[in-house]
């Protein structure tokens, strides 16, 4: 049993809808009680469709458990059926209709319905929305493509000569995170370096279209969260190779271009070199110096958080602090990345575990998700979101990817926008105390001094959350072995200048220089000796 | 002006014995849990603690989470496979979990455990626990139970079920004690202190409300306890009253002039307030309540409203729509309809008025879109679809947390129908030049333009 407040993921069957409602001449009848409806808004709300996702739910009464919830079902598969006339259905459980085990497979069958039925078993005591949406996708390729499986040990027919590579685009679902338009980006990118796009999918693709799907030279997978399991499949079944290189910052574009020639077996060279990237020239512009060294802590799905560290750090100069993600399926992978920043990676869906790790590495940036800029916020720190779980400003109206060219200019702009301007901050550090422009004031550029109190102090802010870390981690400094030596008053005044981001761990450092040193009372002299003692 | 409304001849009757169409199919409907989201605003020192599968806590999120900025006084107790499999002793598990949530939050009063689906499916028995825990957390902390499960409530049913647990809990008033009057139902704080000084005003008192605003302020409840309802889906919470010796004073609901005016004359009756009294209290707040009405009542009067189910409100704000503002009611569906508690309701409602109960969306899609109403009352899952459709809407859970309740709201009431509309109008409309005449809204529209305008 796990106490949550708020959880990163889904039920696995939101995944498996999210998937059905990408496509669009599938159906799902799901077997659940009333109230599971609730999913739906995530759709007609958050993402703003104009359509009712394609979803059934029989939703069974306390009064039919004792009688037939079986007939039930039947009932509804049926009337869907002969109400909606998909290409194909998916049935499937919620987690109430799991534990009375009804076997919607088995009942859907049983009614011999003239298009492919997919049963879904998705536990939900066990998984979440992303492994839900990750299967549920993997299963639909297979039952459907799995007719078109060439013969085991045939080989691929060579791409005649003069056509043009095609490749599907594995992953994007609805209700993803700037799917829509990360497709778009992706899609404009391949057609201009000579690559057609044959099926997208889930997102836009109808049950003939994963029929064909082995028809393509390669796959793209934007998101292994859902598509890395069907991807595998149809290299075992088809042949087709899948990229590995995810395109979210300009760097890691310019590879996932290599890539893709690569398996298209083209010369994107020559495109490729005539790309102009703003976000890197901006990043190089005397201006972003400012940048440099900004302590930064991300969070998110596997995919967006190992992306968002990489493009912080070798494309913003940041310094990344902390690195993790709620999904679990790829904790190898994010702890991996983790390394190239010395640093052991998050992995939890807990978030009171990430609020307590965010107080404690004191971060200048958060880039996260919805929970983490609620973390942020409480925190008084910066933070731009980089990953679902989704809200319903994360389907803006204009064109805003995160992936390609375009999508790296929209981080570049996305993750800087909330910081301090350099200079604004230098004039904060020299002349303090000044009443309209203090540390505590938002940056200018984001309304002024509205919004923070201006009284509170930084230490203050932090320390409130401190209980908070105390009850999750154990690993926080323990105020507990040790009562740290007191603070002269003109020490104490000094402190107070030096830039508030950084003054907690300076208080910190001062106070363990001082433990170890003996010293009875701080004063200005042990601050700056602490100061030049950890910059050794 | 009289102190009681007639209620004309040829309406007396109203819907008490019209027939209902009750529909069992899909509902596109919350379950109880989702009371959660004013209940623990409501009550301040109180903790909703759900203990149920993840999609319990993606819902209660999902409905919340747009609207919640501080660290919610709700959460949920997953249930894994550990504990489904016998690996975990759910019950020792629970314990851990609420003891963590405790010293986490110190400041909590009353932590409620609230069933669900799954919960009730595998029989956890919740009500065990919480005594077991109440034991052990008290003086601190009392715990109590209730089912918020969509297998056993929908919606607003959750407060009903939450406010039932509670009543065995208030103190007793005794028999001798004077009469008092109890306001049963959630209503916003705003709501609650207008009402607060009405009652006042009349000299009505002892005045409590139930749910309180602390957990520490129950109320007595006794053989002299009269209660109103200010919700109308409080069916159990009525009946434990009752069974607590409290009598349930029979009114229609306080909404719009005429609902307040008669709600309030209930309690005026059984309290003994005289006529003239009671005249003089109410009768400023009901002319500014006529007189917000009176605009909304151009933009409104003949328009053609249909109610999909979601709050059991449905019928009283029907009743409001029509009587009030000369709405016709192409449908009036509702979750659940309590004949007694909705039986001067029903009296009201005009003749020949379609009444549905439970729901098969599907087929009332079919039968909305065939009525072609020119407004939908709709849950958050159907308002998009049906606007893309070309219809316009009103989200009903809107109607559930917005203070509507009383004289001074009954324009704000009115309010959130007239906006949906106003604002189709408004995106219709080509930007007024002085130059160019054909750009301004011609005719009946600009009529309604700046009627709505001034509303």
């Amino acid at each position: 049993m796990q106490l949550t407040l708020w959880t990163y993921e889904g039920p696995p069957h939101v995944g498996a809808m999210r998937v059905a409602t990408a496509l669009t001449d599938v159906h799902y009848v799901l077997h659940a009680p009333q109230g599971d409806t609730y999913a739906d808004l995530l759709f007609t709300m958050i993402e703003r469709l104009p359509r009712r996702p394609p979803v059934t739910y029989t939703t069974f009464q306390a009064r039919d458990l004792g009688g037939d919830t079986a007939e039930l079902f039947k009932n509804a598969a049926r009337d869907a059926y002969e109400r909606f006339k998909p290409k194909a259905m998916m049935v499937g459980a919620s987690c109430t209709a799991e534990l009375i085990q009804d076997d919607p497979g088995g009942l859907a069958k049983a009614l011999n319905l003239p298009v492919p039925v997919v049963a879904l078993e998705l536990p939900s005591y066990q998984r979440k929305e992303n492994w839900g949406a990750s299967e549920t996708f993997y299963q639909m390729v297979r039952a459907l493509a799995g007719p078109n499986v060439p013969a085991p040990g045939s080989k691929r027919a060579p791409r005649e000569i003069g056509t043009r590579p095609r490749c599907n685009i594995l992953g994007p679902t609805a209700l993803g995170f700037r799917h829509r338009d990360d497709v778009t980006e992706i899609t404009r990118l391949l057609e201009q370096i000579g690559v057609d796009v044959h099926t997208v999918a889930p997102l836009g693709a109808c049950a003939d279209d994963l029929a064909h799907l082995g028809e393509a030279d390669f796959n793209v997978v934007l998101y292994p969260e859902v598509g890395a399991l069907a991807a595998s499949w149809l290299l075992r079944s088809f042949g087709q190779p899948a990229t590995k290189t995810i395109p979210i910052g300009a760097a890691a574009t310019r590879e996932f271009v290599a890539e893709v020639a690569q398996l298209a077996g083209i010369d994107a060279a020559e495109t490729l070199a005539a790309i102009e990237s703003r976000s890197t020239w901006y990043a190089r512009s005397v201006d972003s110096t400012y940048l440099t060294g900004k302590r930064v802590f991300v969070f998110g799905d596997a995919t967006h958080a190992v992306a968002a560290a990489r493009v912080a750090a070798t494309e913003l100069g940041f310094t990344v602090v902390g690195l993790g993600t709620y999904s679990r399926e790829f904790a190898r992978e994010v702890r991996e990345a983790a390394k190239l920043y010395d640093i052991e990676a998050l992995i939890t869906d807990d978030y009171l575990e990430v609020e307590a790790r965010v107080v404690e590495l004191q971060p200048e940036l958060v880039l996260g998700t919805q929970m983490e800029r609620h973390i942020a916020k409480r925190l008084g720190v910066p933070c731009a979101v980089i990953s679902a779980p989704v809200h319903v400003q994360d389907f803006p109206a204009r064109y805003s990817p995160q992936m390609g060219f375009e999508g790296a200019n929209v981080l570049f702009d996305t993750w800087v926008h909330p910081l301090m301007m350099g200079l604004e901050e230098h004039l904060i550090g020299m002349f303090r105390g000044d009443f309209e422009f203090h540390e505590d004031a938002a940056p200018s550029h984001l309304g002024g001094h509205t919004g923070i109190p201006a009284a509170a102090d930084a230490a203050a802010r932090i320390q409130a959350p401190a209980a908070v870390a105390a009850l999750v981690t154990d690993h926080h400094v323990s105020p507990a072995a040790t009562t740290p030596a007191p603070w002269a008053p003109d020490a104490e005044k000094e402190l107070r200048k030096i830039p508030f981001f950084v003054r907690g761990k300076a208080r910190r450092n001062t106070e363990a220089y001082a433990q170890d040193h003996r010293v009875s009372m701080i004063t200005v002299e042990t601050l700056y000796d602490a100061k030049a003692h950890f910059s050794r | 002006m009289n102190g009681v409304i007639p209620i004309r001849a040829e309406l007396s009757e109203g819907c008490s014995d019209a027939p209902v169409l009750r529909e069992r199919g899909q509902r596109e409907v919350f379950c109880g849990l989702t009371g959660i989201i004013w209940l623990h605003r409501k009550i301040q020192d109180a903790f909703f603690l759900v203990v149920g599968s993840r999609t319990c806590a993606h819902l209660i999120q999902s409905a919340a989470g747009v609207m919640i900025f501080a660290e919610p006084r709700f959460a949920t107790a997953i249930i894994d496979e550990r504990d489904l499999a016998g690996l975990a002793d759910v019950n020792t598990e629970l314990d851990r979990v609420v003891t963590r949530l405790l010293e986490r939050r110190p400041e909590i009063k009353l932590l409620f455990l609230v069933g669900s689906c799954p919960s009730e499916v595998i029989k956890l028995d919740l009500a065990r626990a919480a005594l077991r825990l109440s034991g052990r957390f008290t003086p601190d902390v009392r715990v109590l139970s209730y089912s918020g499960s969509g297998i056993e409530t929908t919606f607003t049913q959750g407060e009903d079920a939450c406010l039932a647990a509670l009543v065995p809990n208030l103190p007793i008033a005794p028999a001798e004690a004077p009469a008092a009057l109890m306001i049963v139902g959630t209503l916003a704080d705003v709501v609650e202190d207008q009402f607060r000084r009405l009652f006042a005003q009349m000299g009505i008192g002892p005045l409590h409300f139930f749910p309180p605003r602390r957990a520490g302020a129950m109320p007595a409840v006794g053989p002299n306890t009269r209660f109103l309802l200010a919700q109308p889906f409080l069916a159990d919470t009525s009946r434990v009253l009752e069974a607590r010796g409290a009598r349930r004073l029979a009114a229609p609901f306080p909404l719009g002039a005429e609902g307040t005016t008669l709600w309030l004359q209930a309690a005026a009756t059984a309290f003994g307030v005289d006529p003239a009294t009671f005249e003089a209290c109410v009768a400023p707040a009901r002319e500014r309540a006529h007189a917000a009405l009176a605009r909304h009542r151009t933009t409104l009067a003949g328009k053609r409203v249909f109610f999909f189910p979601d709050s059991q409100l449905e019928v009283p704000i029907a009743r409001f729509l029509a009587r009030e503002l000369g709405m016709q009611l192409a449908e009036v569906g509702s979750p659940y309809l309590h004949r007694q508690h909705l039986a001067e309701e029903l009296a009201l409602l005009p003749r020949g008025t379609v009444l549905s109960e439970g729901q098969h969306v599907e087929n009332q899609l079919d039968r909305c879109r065939a009525a072609q109403p020119d407004i939908v009352v709709c849950g958050l899952g159907l308002a998009n679809p049906l606007e893309a459709e070309g219809m316009t809407t009103k989200w009903s859970i809107e109607l559930v947390f917005t203070p509507i309740q009383g004289f001074e709201q009954a324009g704000d009431l009115a309010g959130l129908f007239t906006r949906p509309l106003l604002r189709r109008l408004k995106l219709a409309m080509p930007v007024r030049s002085a130059s160019s005449a054909q750009d301004a809204p011609i005719g009946q529209d600009r009529a309604l333009f700046s009627a709505l305008e001034q509303a």
